[in-house]
C-alpha cells in the first residue's frame, strides 16, 4: 500500500505545484516509487515544472473516462526512472471528475507506488474536493503572508472537518534577513497562529526560478531550497532530520513543532 | 503639491502581520465582524485600564476551539506590577 499526500494551499501562486515537484523528485531521489498526479484540471502545470510538457499523450481525464489505460497515461520522469506524472487535462473543467473517480483511479495506482502525491488547484471547491478524496495526509503550502496564512487556516478547518489522518505545514519563501529585521513573520509566528505541526520550512531562493525555467526540479542540488526540500522529503519518511538551515531562522517553536511532529 | 502616497512604513512590518492576521482569524472564527471584535477589544481595554496601565496597540484576541469555544485574551501590562501591594 502507498502513502496518499495532498499538497494544498487555499490561496494560489504559494508555491504548490514547485513543492509537488520538488518532494516527488526528492522521494525518488531517496529511493522510492513515486507518482505525481495534477489534479488541477484545466490548468495544467506540473508537467511544465517537471520539464515533460512535450511527452503527454494522454491524462487524468483520459484515465477515468476509460478512453486509455492507466500505464499509457503515466510519464516517466527524465531523470529519475522510479518517479512517474499522471498529467491533467488543459481542456476540460474541474467538474469532468468527482471525488469517488479520484479515490478509485489513486486505488488503481496502490500496488504500483511507495507514495502518491496529488497536486491540489488553489480554492476550496470542487478540485480542491477532487484532491484531498482519497488522501490520507495532508501538506498545507504557505508562504508568511497574512492572506496565504488566511486562507490557509480554512483549508486546515476544512481538512480537519473532513478527518484527514494527519496536516503539516510547509512555510515556503522565508527570507531569513527580512524576519531578522523584523519585515516579515518568522517560522515561530506561523506556528503560534495556525497550530498544525511544521514539516518544514523553505528559503526563497532564486535557484528555483532557474530550476523551473529549465524544467528541473532542484531537490537535493546543493542549494538552499534543494536541500529544504530533500530534508522534508526525509522528514515524510520517518527520518528525524533536525530543522536548522542557515537561511531559515527557524526560532524556539519550530524547533519544537519538528520534535513533537511524528509524536 | 506632492500627490505621492508615502513609502510603506518599514520598520518591523511582520509585527504588523502578526497582529493584522491574528485578528482577521478570530473574525472568521466567530463569525463577527471586525468592528464588533474592535469594539469588545476596547471595551476589554478600558475594564482593565481601571486597575493597571495595559499596552492596547499589543492585545491579542483568539477563539479556541476545545470542548466549548473559549475567548482567549492577551493584554500586555505596561507599567511592571508594584510588589507588595496585592
Amino acid at each position: 500500500m502507498s502513502e496518499v499526500i495532498v499538497i494544498t494551499s487555499g490561496k494560489g501562486g504559494v508555491g504548490k505545484t514547485t513543492t509537488s515537484a520538488n518532494i516527488g523528485t526528492g522521494l525518488a531521489i531517496l529511493g522510492k516509487r513515486t507518482v505525481m498526479i495534477d489534479t488541477d484540471i484545466g490548468l495544467r502545470n506540473l508537467d511544465v515544472v517537471m520539464g515533460l510538457e512535450n511527452r503527454i499523450v494522454y491524462n487524468l481525464v483520459d484515465v477515468v473516462e476509460g478512453n486509455c489505460r492507466m500505464k499509457q497515461a503515466l510519464i516517466r520522469d527524465k531523470r529519475y526512472p522510479n518517479l512517474y506524472l499522471l498529467p491533467s487535462a488543459q481542456t476540460r473543467d474541474k467538474s469532468a471528475v468527482n471525488p469517488e473517480q479520484m479515490i478509485k483511479l489513486i486505488d488503481d495506482l496502490q500496488e504500483e507506488f511507495d507514495y502518491i502525491l496529488l497536486d491540489c488547484p488553489a480554492g476550496i471547491e470542487q478540485g480542491f474536493r477532487n484532491a484531498v478524496a482519497g488522501a490520507g495526509r495532508a501538506l498545507v503550502v504557505i508562504t508568511p503572508e497574512v492572506s496565504a496564512i488566511r486562507d490557509a487556516d480554512r483549508i486546515i478547518g476544512l481538512l480537519e472537518n473532513g478527518e484527514m489522518q494527519s496536516i503539516h505545514l510547509i512555510i515556503n519563501r522565508v527570507r531569513a534577513d527580512m524576519v531578522r529585521r523584523g519585515d516579515m513573520m518568522s517560522v515561530d509566528d506561523v506556528m503560534d497562529i495556525l497550530a498544525v505541526p511544521l514539516l518544514g520550512a523553505v528559503p526563497e531562493d532564486e535557484a528555483i526560478v532557474i530550476s523551473t525555467n529549465q524544467g528541473e526540479p532542484l531537490a537535493g542540488t546543493d542549494t538552499p531550497a534543494g536541500q529544504a526540500y530533500l530534508d522534508i522529503c526525509r522528514r515524510l519518511l520517518g527520518e528525524d532530520v533536525p530543522l536548522s538551515l542557515p537561511n531559515v531562522s527557524y526560532g524556539l517553536l519550530g524547533r519544537l513543532a519538528g520534535f513533537l511532529r511524528r509524536a | 503639491m506632492d500627490r505621492r502616497p508615502a513609502a510603506p512604513q518599514k520598520r518591523r512590518s511582520g509585527e504588523i502581520a502578526r497582529r493584522r492576521l491574528k485578528f482577521l482569524l478570530t473574525a472568521d472564527e466567530t463569525g463577527f465582524p471586525p468592528e464588533t471584535l474592535e469594539m469588545l477589544r476596547d471595551d476589554i481595554c478600558r475594564t482593565v485600564s481601571k486597575y493597571m496601565e495595559v499596552d492596547s496597540a499589543q492585545i491579542e484576541m483568539r477563539v479556541r476551539n476545545g470542548l466549548m469555544p473559549a475567548l482567549y485574551t492577551v493584554i500586555p501590562i505596561k507599567s511592571p506590577l508594584v510588589r507588595g501591594t496585592m
